[in-house]
């Protein structure tokens, strides 16, 4: 079950802009195995989106310049040329995206669209390919499907579009997927539908998910492990129950107290990170969350903090999460295996 | 402070080819919506979308012409005053919309946006309108030398502290919050929140916050009305609503929110199916296409209004009279 599926190490991805090489991601580090979802969570802009298209090499390579290594079956994605990186999308690894409408093909059927990577990568004829389309489809509930795979984008409704859509990309069975945002554009009633479609496929077909979402409800309820990213930088990583029971960083114990609750008393007032995310381009020195976090000290300005191995499970990049955790425990100081 | 009785909102759907189909088709996006707006309270209106909260927000503004009904202000129907005196009325009623990127214009400084509502209302003269400006501005949390910046220099959060300082100015009584938040990350709309609730309690503001976020529903409001196509199918204090929802479709709904929490195991309520085309909404209850209790009598006769305990209204079936215990007991269940 744990097998080693892909593995990021040291991850940077620079695009050259007009104003200057602007360092999106910032090495980032992560191991995801079979059959788990992991989650990756962060505001926007803090390059969760990055990372996943750098997995896939999506960026145009005259502007974007990728460091580090993608480990995918015990090779690195980022040597291989460009026409063995075609095989691998859609095949081995796939992606699914937030908007269904901008990404299906508007002047294809559902059932071309999904055919393609199987004629294109299995080599299947033209009527197997359809025929899988259709048993695709009524894998991810469509009703009727028989007569969906003739229709065309247009014709589903948002919810339909999306299983439509995690039909594409399950077409040749990838090992490893990666979901970005897949439900943020969709009502709460609908994305309890796909969040559910997506663990009964998970338990089915066994792969690794990558979920990517800002919403930190989805990822409790989705995800089997975190990581939390901020301003380009992973800078907690856990499994899911101690991330939401006991938040290291201090930036994920922010957001995870700034979120409405739905449970228990209602507060009068909400608890706030201060500030604003800064821009790429004026990152500042030391710790990236230093200009917000309440507890920094001229260390946390100057030097960058690494990502600390906590214990097995969970890794976080402060320097004085010990202490701040203990002043805020009452001395409850828990210590740390390394 | 506002009466709203059996509001209505049809949009003539016959464009194109469907001119030449004979007889009238109207999208319903409002069908008779009832609330009252108290003075000092956040009132929500939550749904999904197409369900008709945004419509009903802009529609009491007359930013559209409601179709039928009344919404009386200080004595008066809002939907029958003419231009002129409703133009008056927009001084007590402002308004807040979602995103903060197309509802600031991007060639004018933030000084001359805040400035403009002072003018069309003709308030003060000119240092007293930058007089006032800059009170609202320091109230938002914005700092004086904003005053001179474009939109595009600001980040998300602080673009809606503008949308917010701007309808501030004329000194509203009401505003209408469409969606105040959702375009902002976690951290930021929790300070925007804050701000909202701040200053409704400094300026004694009532607000109608509309959303599709319950959780910030439940946060920020005294009273909720939920809407499902074009209907307000449930009503009641935030608490009663949330605690111990009335309507299949509020349970099925409030159901549907990730906790952010991994160890809370909910019986989850997923509703089959979408929410149907209000082009043709279905006969009798509109929700009795993806209910699960529907029953023989919900396809056929509209549900009315019920008063249940504590101004807690529901429109649903299952709390009809007649209604045997044995089916009762499903729904409570």
């Amino acid at each position: 079950m744990t097998t080693e599926l892909l593995n990021v190490e040291q991850l940077r991805t620079h695009f050259f802009t007009e104003k200057g090489t602007v360092t999106a991601v910032d090495d980032v580090s992560f191991t995801i195995h079979e059959g788990e979802i992991v989650g990756l969570v962060g505001e926007s802009g803090c390059g969760k989106s990055v990372t996943s298209q750098s997995i896939m090499r999506l960026y145009d390579e005259y502007m974007v310049e990728y460091e580090g290594k993608i480990e995918f079956n015990g090779d690195n994605l980022l040597n291989y040329p460009i026409k063995k990186m075609q095989k691998i999308r859609g095949d081995a690894i796939s992606m699914i995206f937030q908007d269904p409408l901008s990404s299906l093909n508007p002047v294809f059927t559902i059932g071309k669209q999904i055919a393609e990577p199987l004629m294109l990568h299995h080599k299947k004829s033209k009527k197997e390919a359809y025929e899988r389309a259709v048993e695709l489809l009524a894998l991810t509930g469509i009703p009727s499907p028989e007569k969906r795979v003739h229709e065309y984008p247009h014709q589903l409704s948002g919810g339909m579009r999306q299983r439509a859509m995690i039909a594409v990309t399950l077409a040749c069975e990838p090992r490893l997927l990666i979901a970005d945002e897949p439900t943020t554009a969709l009502d709460v009633t609908i994305q309890a539908q796909i969040l559910n479609l997506m663990r009964d496929l998970n338990n089915k077909l066994q792969m690794g998910i990558i979920f990517i979402t800002h919403d930190l409800g989805v990822v409790a309820e989705l995800c089997d492990r975190v990581m939390v990213m901020y301003l380009g930088q992973i800078v907690e990583e856990a499994d899911v129950k101690t991330l939401f029971e006991k938040p290291l960083h201090p930036y994920t114990r922010g957001l995870i107290k700034s979120i409405p609750q739905m449970t228990g008393e209602r507060k009068s007032e909400l608890s706030v990170i201060k500030g604003n995310v800064p821009s790429l381009t004026n990152k500042p020195k030391g710790c990236r969350f230093s200009t917000r976090c309440e507890f920094a000290d001229e260390k946390c300005l100057e030097e960058m903090p690494p990502l600390k191995t906590h214990s097995d499970t969970k890794k976080v990049r402060c320097w004085h999460y010990e202490e701040i955790i203990a002043r805020e425990e009452g001395g409850h100081v828990h210590a740390s295996s390394t | 402070m506002i009466q709203v009785r059996n509001m209505k909102k049809y949009y003539q759907a016959k464009k194109g080819l469907n001119k030449l189909k004979s007889g009238n088709t109207y999208v319903k996006a409002v069908d008779g919506v009832s609330f009252d707006l108290r003075k000092g309270e956040t009132y929500a209106l939550v749904g999904e979308s197409g369900c008709g909260k945004s419509t009903t927000g802009r529609t009491l503004l007359r930013l559209h012409d409601a179709t039928e009904g009344e919404a009386i202000y200080n004595g008066k129907d809002l939907f029958k005053l003419s231009n002129k005196e409703m133009n008056k009325v927009r001084k007590d009623m402002q308004m807040v919309f979602q995103d903060p990127y197309s509802s600031l214009n991007p060639r004018k400084r933030i000084g001359n946006i805040l400035e403009e509502p002072l003018n069309i209302h003709n308030i003060g003269n000119k240092s007293e309108r930058t007089d006032i400006v800059m009170e609202v501005m320091s109230k938002v949390g914005l700092q004086v030398d904003h005053y001179y910046r474009y939109p595009h220099e600001f980040s998300g959060g602080q673009r809606q502290r503008i949308g917010l300082a701007r309808a501030l100015v004329v000194d509203p009584k009401v505003i209408i919050c469409d969606e105040p938040v959702s375009a902002l990350d976690v951290s930021i709309q929790s300070q925007v929140i804050n701000l909202l609730q701040s200053l409704q309690r400094d300026l004694g503001l009532t607000y109608l916050f509309i959303s599709h976020d319950i959780s910030v529903v439940r946060h920020i409001s005294d009273r909720i009305g939920v809407m499902y196509l074009g209907n307000l199918v449930e009503e009641g204090y935030t608490d009663d609503v949330i605690e111990n929802p009335k309507h299949p479709y509020t349970k099925a709904l409030l159901s549907s929110v990730p906790l952010p929490d991994p160890n809370v195991q909910r019986e989850r309520v997923i509703l089959q199916g979408d929410i149907p085309s209000p082009l043709n909404p279905p006969s009798g209850c509109v929700f009795h296409t993806r209910c699960p209790f529907a029953m023989d009598v919900c396809k056929t006769t509209v549900p009315q209004s019920l008063n249940l305990a504590g101004n807690h209204t529901v429109r649903c079936h299952l709390h009809d009279e007649g209604i045997t215990t044995e089916e009762k007991k499903v729904v409570n269940a």
